[in-house]
């Protein structure tokens, strides 16, 4: 089972009780109504679907029902930390980043273990 | 709204429900008030004194006087049920303060839990940590049973009563009535 800490509960709980809530630290435009519709195809569409470190923003929404913001590996599906909404984008510790990408080495790939099924 | 003819009865939710093991007992809580409040900080204080309870601003822990008792469900979220006179939103309304209290008295069902097998019926459905070092009597938390979303209040070492909306108590139920049959091993 995959734990998930929350910055506002304070304590790792179950996957269970979250929710994914898309790319973190995306700033609505002051001015909507004066922006280009490219501009606005930018800022209300595109996303840039990292492969690795990934920013998010998630809700503990079987919980304290809080929206918070996730720093996590989508290759191993690591969570690398959490921190309060509302706080700038903050910096991955630079051990953590170290074992993080360690472990990208070790994830299991489809090929590399069920590659040669039948 | 169509009369009610003489002599008709309300049924309750889980209204005649009980059951469980050898090692667990599973009961419906009577009836009960409950509120669901929100407020911010500044306004904690004239809240807590409205309704004569501390609310309580650690995560997962719950307040309990007179009969009531509030339960932390987020930073500035409680779950308040009172269990004696009521009263609830007559309480809060006179803390003239700002804040958001919603009636959820009949949203909720409640089903008790209670033997030594109490947390281990619950773990069934529920991947919280239950020891008494993690979860102690008193702690409360919004989680997740199986398939539908409970309130949990530890309310001895060997008792919890498990808060659930009323077209899912069933569902509830039944689940714990299977964790207490497997408890029993
Ligand atoms: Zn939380």
């Amino acid at each position: 089972m995959l734990l998930i800490h929350c910055p506002y509960c304070e304590e790792a709980r179950s996957e269970l009780e979250f929710r994914w809530a898309g790319e973190a630290h995306i700033a609505r435009p002051e001015n909507i109504a004066a922006i280009t519709d490219e501009e606005f195809a930018e800022y209300f569409f595109l996303r840039n679907n990292e492969k690795g470190l990934t920013y998010e923003r998630w809700r503990h929404i079987h919980g304290c029902g809080r929206f918070f913001n996730a720093a996590r590996d989508t290759v191993s599906d690591r969570f690398v930390m959490t921190y309060k909404a509302g706080l700038p984008k903050q910096p991955v510790p630079p051990a953590e980043k170290v074992s993080a990408i360690a472990e990208e080495k070790t994830v299991e790939t489809w090929e590399a273990t069920e590659g040669d099924a039948r | 709204m169509a009369k009610l003819g003489a002599g008709s009865i309300r049924t309750l939710p889980l209204a005649g429900f009980h059951g469980g093991s050898s090692a667990v007992r599973l009961e419906a809580a009577p009836p009960a008030e409950r509120i669901s409040l929100r407020a911010g900080a500044e306004d904690m204080a004239a809240l807590s004194q409205a309704l004569g309870l501390d609310l309580p601003v650690k995560p997962k822990t719950s307040a309990a006087a007179k009969g009531r008792t509030a339960l932390w469900l987020g930073p500035d979220e409680w779950l308040v049920i009172d269990e004696g006179k009521g009263g609830l939103m007559q309480a809060a309304a006179s803390s003239g303060v700002l804040h958001s209290a919603v009636d959820v008295s009949h949203r909720n069902a409640a089903i008790l839990v209670s033997g030594p097998g109490a947390s281990r019926a619950i773990n069934a459905g529920c991947s919280q940590d239950l020891s008494l070092k993690v979860f102690p009597v008193g702690a409360c938390s919004r989680t997740v049973l199986a398939k539908v979303e409970i309130v949990l209040l530890r309310t001895a070492e060997d008792a919890f009563r498990v808060e659930v909306w009323r077209s899912f108590s069933d569902y509830a139920f039944g689940l714990l009535a299977e964790g207490a049959q497997d408890a029993a091993l």
